[in-house]
């Protein structure tokens, strides 16, 4: 470490979106050559840069040691803490090697590199009741929980708020209203609560919502985005996951009977069967899924593309009715499969946020004494709902 | 080279031309193809929104049967999606030896089990890093010249980056990009790249999905590319077979020919556009071939 900060101070270019929307004129790019040690900060950069050439430049900002969540930006296109982000990585990452620095996405420009948080990231973070609503009676002194059950949400409460994942949301890109990555973690920080009382309407009240945990477009965009290992994604499929395995929630969105009629399509045949998922996905999961007014009709609605696709022999008639499947012998293993995993009291899961890597690379780990069919399955990390297990 | 195949669902139901066009060009790259036909989904990533073990044991299946083939490199998939839904498992078997056991262990009723360490490889990275653009562009007998291919990489085979090996050294997110080059086409570079095709959310929001779909089209468009390649099926799926209805949502003509990436190593690899399934598009190829001649770009 020593060796990187004693490196002399170097020349960076910075390329700079700049733009004031009370000026009337349009957004523009400056340029501004800054000298500084290569480890340090493109917050250092933006700074040097205000204070030498230009002080009208805007930027929000205020622990410098990303912790306060004040100055997330892109750097060359990617969302990031400016406090964060190291000028020779930034140079590395650059095209041409000017580090290009823009604001947030998602969000208004109020000046430069100021986006309006208020107005889309903390109405969001409101939406979904940031939260105990404990459950009663209230005790005299603390509530005694699981240890492990509040070391599952410590993933979603190491959030900063600053806006990265949000700013580079694709479903809030074509669906501004999506709640969101950043709110739906922070949703999950209270559903996985063992200690609130309201879990399924908070859960039935984000599954029927159009732009609720169904409108994730699974783009892991959030999850690259996020500089503190949040993993957003990983919440909003663990949100789903509990709305539907264990509270059996049906939503108007589609979202449930998608997910069983995939589940249940790749049981009965080994592989995915495409022509019976959709319809199922609308008008429920058997075979009588297709005949639902809802499937009809979103049916009619598609018509345009599959007349084509028929026309064009991408999709054969046959091949439509006719589901593809594994051999056999095997189908009968991954059933078998399904049945073991899907009969145990409680669902297994591993989160490495938690648990971490119990190996390091080529150095193998003498399996657990007694790891047999059956006691494998006390070695494993068994989580319920609210808790997954610290490794 | 030797790899167990796992060509994935769509590209044996609603794209069989991705699978059809794996197994024509697979013999002029020297690539033996063993299929792993006993292998099931992978669940693209529902089945583990669903139950996370059971997404984690049906993938260590698939693993399991893929060390089974005997002088195989390594496994080989054409399909973005399988290969981020494959990662996520392995990463979770990888990482912890109770768990894995704790899968085998369900497996070994019927005589599998996991090793760790499964080397699995996407079509695209496997021609970059095991067969090598050089060798790859001195086998080209009809280069891609003046054809404008825009990279439509597909969100699972670019993120998260940690978990798909992407870094300084394997800068598998600009794969398709050199390959392009390597094949004798120009690479044009839009804003939906690297974005999300809308399909996993077009039974739950279809307009938002179309909207995706129709706003990297148009983008392509406007940057005058001749057609897209993409390594992903559903990407396919969404930005081909529902152009028709992403037209509507997002007002405008698109008519932007959407190619499998085995399809476009193909045409430069002297195939006939036929062979190759390309009249099997719902958008036909038409800006990127001269049917009377196969010539690829005339039209550009």
């Amino acid at each position: 470490m020593a060796e990187t900060h004693d490196r002399p101070p170097e020349q960076f270019t910075l390329r700079m979106r700049r733009y004031d929307p009370e000026s009337g004129e349009a957004p523009y790019w400056d340029e501004h050559t800054i000298e500084l040690e290569p480890h340090r900060s493109v917050l250092e950069g933006i700074l040097q840069a205000r204070d030498r050439f230009d002080g009208s430049i805007g930027i929000r900002c205020s622990c410098r040691q990303a912790i306060c969540g004040s100055c997330g930006i892109r750097v060359n296109g990617e969302p990031s803490l400016a406090c964060h982000t190291h000028l020779d990585a930034a140079k590395r990452g650059a095209r041409n090697g000017v580090i290009e620095i823009e604001p947030m996405g998602n969000m208004p420009v109020l000046k430069d590199l100021i986006v309006d948080m208020d107005a889309v990231h903390w109405k969001k973070i409101q939406r979904v009741t940031p939260w105990l609503l404990a459950k009663q009676p209230v005790p005299e002194r603390e509530y005694l929980v699981e240890k492990e059950a509040m070391v599952d949400v410590t993933q979603s409460m190491a959030c900063i708020q600053c806006g990265a994942c949000v700013s580079d949301c694709l479903a809030m890109e074509v669906d501004p209203g999506f709640i969101g990555p950043a709110a739906l973690a922070k949703a999950y920080r209270f559903v996985g609560d063992p200690r609130d009382d309201q879990q399924f309407e908070r859960l039935n009240d984000l599954a029927q919502d159009p732009q609720g945990i169904f409108d994730c477009t699974h783009c892991f965009k959030c999850v690259d985005a996020c500089p503190k290992g949040v993993n957003p994604m990983g919440q909003i499929m663990r949100l789903r996951r509990i709305a539907i395995g264990d509270h059996h929630i049906v939503d108007q969105n589609n979202g449930e009977r998608h997910e069983a009629a995939f589940t249940t399509l790749v049981k009965d045949n080994g592989l995915l069967w495409e022509a019976e998922l959709l319809p199922r996905s609308y008008g429920g999961n058997s075979m009588f899924g297709k005949f639902a007014p809802a499937a009809g009709k979103e049916l009619l609605s598609s018509l345009p593309a599959i007349l084509k696709a028929v026309l064009r022999g991408k999709v054969t008639p046959m091949g439509a009715l006719k589901p593809h499947k594994i051999p056999k012998a095997d189908l009968k293993a991954v059933q078998a499969i399904y049945d073991k995993v899907e009969g145990r009291e409680q669902r297994y899961e591993l989160n490495l946020y938690i648990s971490g890597e119990d190996e390091v690379a080529g150095e193998p780990i003498p399996v657990a004494a007694g790891a047999g069919a059956d006691g494998g399955e006390q070695a494993a990390a068994p989580t319920s709902p609210e808790g997954s297990a610290n490794q | 080279m030797k790899v167990a195949y796992w060509p994935g669902c769509v590209s044996r139901g609603f794209t069989p031309e991705l699978h059809g066009s794996m197994a024509k060009i697979a013999p002029l790259l020297d690539i033996e193809l063993i299929e792993l036909d006993r292998a099931c989904c992978t669940g693209a990533g529902v089945i583990a929104e669903h139950n996370q073990e059971l997404a984690d044991t049906l993938n260590a299946r698939t693993f399991a049967l893929a060390q089974q083939v005997q002088g195989a490199a390594m496994m080989m998939n054409i399909c973005s999606t399988c290969q981020g839904a494959q990662s996520e498992c392995q990463e979770r078997l990888d990482a912890n030896a109770e768990y894995r056991e704790h899968v085998n262990s369900t497996l070994a009723t019927e005589g599998l089990s996991y090793e760790k360490g499964l080397t699995n490889k996407n079509f695209l990275w496997l021609l970059v890093e095991e067969i090598g653009l050089e060798s790859l562009s001195a086998r080209v007998k009809r280069p891609l010249t003046n054809l404008r291919v825009g990279p439509f990489y597909g969100c699972y085979i670019v993120r998260p980056r940690e978990r798909l090996g992407i870094d300084q050294e394997h800068p598998r997110d600009h794969y398709l990009d050199h390959v392009i080059e390597a094949l004798g086409g120009t690479v044009i570079e839009y804003a939906g790249m690297r974005k999300c095709c809308g399909f996993p959310i077009i039974t739950m929001n279809k307009e938002a999905s179309l909207k995706q779909a129709g706003r990297h089209l148009g983008d392509a468009a406007d940057a005058a590319a001749d057609c897209l390649v993409t390594p992903c099926p559903l990407c396919h799926l969404n930005l081909d077979l529902q152009q028709p209805l992403a037209e509507k949502v997002v007002g405008r003509t698109l008519d932007m020919p959407v190619l499998h990436l085995p399809q476009l190593v193909g045409l430069a690899l002297g195939l006939d556009p036929k062979e190759l399934g390309l009249n099997r598009h719902v958008v036909r190829p038409t800006s990127v071939i001269d049917w009377s001649t196969s010539v690829v770009g005339a039209a550009a």
